[in-house]
């Protein structure tokens, strides 16, 4: 029975929660096909995150250690997970969907010849066929598909997999010799996204505003607004392209996929590539001018409002129950 | 410098797909075929470049016949050239990454430009996939490109979680575009006139030695569950009064 490997996302030492719904997935995988889950963390100086992937219920962490793999990039990790898929034999390789799974799975399924489902949301079998459920054309159908070959590679949609769990157990850390030629790619810089807020993937609720918002300064309203839940802050491609927001606050087919309890869509239209982003959340709240506006359609509360005048009131509404 | 760019044909993106009752595939009937709007931001950078430093925009696709519509508009922004590699529809991303390779190698392109995701399957993947079979360097979701040492590397800034991300790569590459790299032109109508005459070559896939057997199989497509949405709210005192006893989520 082959086994199945997880391969960690971590930003330069940081642990990434998205690896924990890739480990559910692989062992929702491993469940229907048999076999074990093992996870290979690929990096340098990163032994606390392998210690860190240990607990969740993993049979072993493989530690591959470089200062060639300290600056993340495709063209190294593809090749040395394929030497280790290779070399250990496993028959599935699971990653998170995010940019850095992205990046990297189909790489690896060029360098095997190996057949790739990309944003997978659910794995069942029907009798000795592994059916493979995964989004096409922004959401509005669902795929299934089936994979023919070896190994079988996956990248797995966030919010479509629970987040695996302590286990309490330790599994054991062993390291793997590997290295790697970057023949000429090289790291150059990086502009990180500041934020004292919790992760879009990971917020239990999302302010998002759009091209309603007409003005960058105008997110101190969104802000004030999120502050008081704790939240994570969105945005429509609109609010994105025009500058009044980072790049990796976008929501959508092309941006993040989230699903959080309490989803404020602020001005904005309801586009189907934003929709394909945050139709999933548990309650969706739309506060937009247009009585026609598409989000309304998705809305499980439509407020037909001027934002400029309904957000600074819904603000004070929500301090006044807090404070009483 | 040369450049090929592989553009898509998708159904229109702004509509929403209708799914054949039997779950076979989407309804294409009457539905507006376009350039994948990534592939249409590889064309425009394309474009860019020649204007900037000189050279040759090839576009290759790989497909059936009806692609030459959205080939020619290609040409009509301005590319000089085209290559459809023939083929049946639905072929997997190895087998379209394998046909494509076949057609870089006859061509000896400098950089391949591509979309990050085609919006009808959005498996982004070809790119990669493309780059491992050549093996050649990738630079994916790209929000700006430069070349340096002389043009033969790009800085190719990545917009990825958390931020922006820049990485050098030595030409020849694959790039993949994400939606801020450009804003892509329309084509004019000189353009139109001037894309009728321009080269299209054709090369029949089954020529090209490639195994495209299907690795991943389309079994069926369902529609995604509907939300119950659509209930409207007279007020923010009605809303929060809702929030708090209806959703219980103040
Ligand atoms: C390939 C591709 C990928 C894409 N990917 C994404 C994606 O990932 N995410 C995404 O979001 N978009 C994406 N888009 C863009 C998408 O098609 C829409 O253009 C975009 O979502 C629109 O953003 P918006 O709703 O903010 O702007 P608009 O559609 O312009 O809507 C603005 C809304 O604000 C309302 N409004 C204005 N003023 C006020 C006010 N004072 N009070 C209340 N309401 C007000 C208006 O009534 C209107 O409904 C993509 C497009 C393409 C082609
Ligand atoms: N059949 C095809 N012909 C030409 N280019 C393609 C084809 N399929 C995919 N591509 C390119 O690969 C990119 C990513 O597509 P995908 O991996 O299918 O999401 C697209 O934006 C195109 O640039």
């Amino acid at each position: 029975m082959a086994d199945t490997l997880v391969v960690v996302e971590h930003q330069e030492g940081a642990f990434k929660k998205t690896t924990l719904s890739t480990i559910t997935a692989a062992k929702t995988y491993s469940g229907l096909a048999g076999g074990e889950v093992d996870a290979l963390v690929l990096g340098s100086g990163i032994a606390a995150v392998a210690d860190t992937v240990a607990a969740y219920g993993v049979r072993k962490v493989l530690l591959g250690e470089g200062a060639v793999f300290a600056k993340y990039l495709a063209v190294t990790y593809a090749p040395v997970v394929a030497q280790v898929v290779k070399e250990k034999g496993y028959g599935a390789v699971f990653a998170p969907a995010s940019t850095f799974g992205k990046d990297f799975m189909p790489r690896l399924s060029g360098l095997l010849d190996a057949p790739l489902a990309s944003d997978i949301m659910g794995l069942a079998k029907e009798g000795d066929k592994l059916l493979v459920r995964r989004p096409m054309y922004a959401g509005n159908a669902i795929a299934t598909v089936e994979l023919a070959g070896s190994p079988l590679l996956f990248t797995v949609r966030q919010t479509a997999f629970d987040a695996a769990t302590t286990s309490g157990a330790k599994a054991p850390v062993e390291a793997v010799s590997v290295s790697a030629d970057p023949a000429g790619s090289a790291f150059v810089s990086r502009q990180e996204t500041k934020s004292e807020r919790p992760e879009l993937t990971e917020a239990r609720v999302i302010v998002s505003a759009g091209r309603g918002i007409k003005a960058q300064e105008n997110f101190k309203l969104v802000e004030e607004l999120a502050d008081l839940f704790h939240a994570a802050i969105g945005a429509s491609r609109a609010a994105v392209d025009a500058g009044w927001a980072p790049n990796d606050w976008q929501v959508g087919q092309t941006g993040k996929i989230v699903a959080p309890e309490l989803y404020f869509a602020l001005g904005i239209s309801g586009a189907i590539q934003h929709l394909a982003g945050m139709k999933d959340s548990k309650v969706i709240v739309a506060i937009n001018k247009d009585e026609e506006a598409p989000i309304f359609q998705v809305a499980d509360y439509g407020l037909v409002a001027d934002l400029f005048k309904a957000v600074p009131e819904l603000i004070s509404e929500i301090k006044k129950l807090k404070t009483a | 410098m040369k450049i090929i760019v592989a553009i898509k044909p998708v159904p229109n993106p702004d509509e929403k797909v209708k799914i054949r009752p039997d779950g076979s595939g989407v309804i294409l009937d009457n539905v507006k075929m376009v350039i994948n709007p990534f592939c249409e931001i590889a064309v425009e950078e394309g474009l860019r470049i020649k204007e900037k430093q000189g050279g040759e925009v090839v576009i290759l696709t790989v497909g059936p016949k009806e692609g030459e519509q959205q080939i020619r508009t290609a040409l009509a922004m301005g590319a000089d050239r085209a290559i459809l590699v023939e083929t049946e529809k639905g072929l997997d991303s190895l087998a379209v990454a394998k046909f494509m390779s076949k057609a870089v190698e006859q061509e000896k392109p400098d950089l391949v430009l591509m979309g990050k995701q085609a919006v009808d399957d959005d498996n982004n993947q070809v790119g990669q996939i493309l780059a491992a079979i050549l093996s050649w360097p990738q630079a994916t979701f790209a929000s700006k490109v430069e070349f340096v040492a002389d043009g033969k590397k790009a800085h190719v800034t990545r917009e990825v979680d958390g931020g922006l991300e820049t990485i050098e790569v030595p030409l020849p590459a694959i790039v993949t575009t994400d939606l801020r790299l450009n804003e892509p032109r329309y084509a004019s109508l000189p353009g139109i006139m001037k894309a009728k005459k321009k080269e299209l070559k054709v090369i029949p896939g089954a020529s090209l030695g490639v195994d495209a057997a299907p690795k991943v199989r389309l079994l069926s497509l369902t529609a995604p569950k509907e939300r119950a949405g659509g209930r409207k709210v007279a007020d923010v005192a009605e809303l929060v009064a809702k929030l708090k006893n209806e959703a219980k989520v103040l």
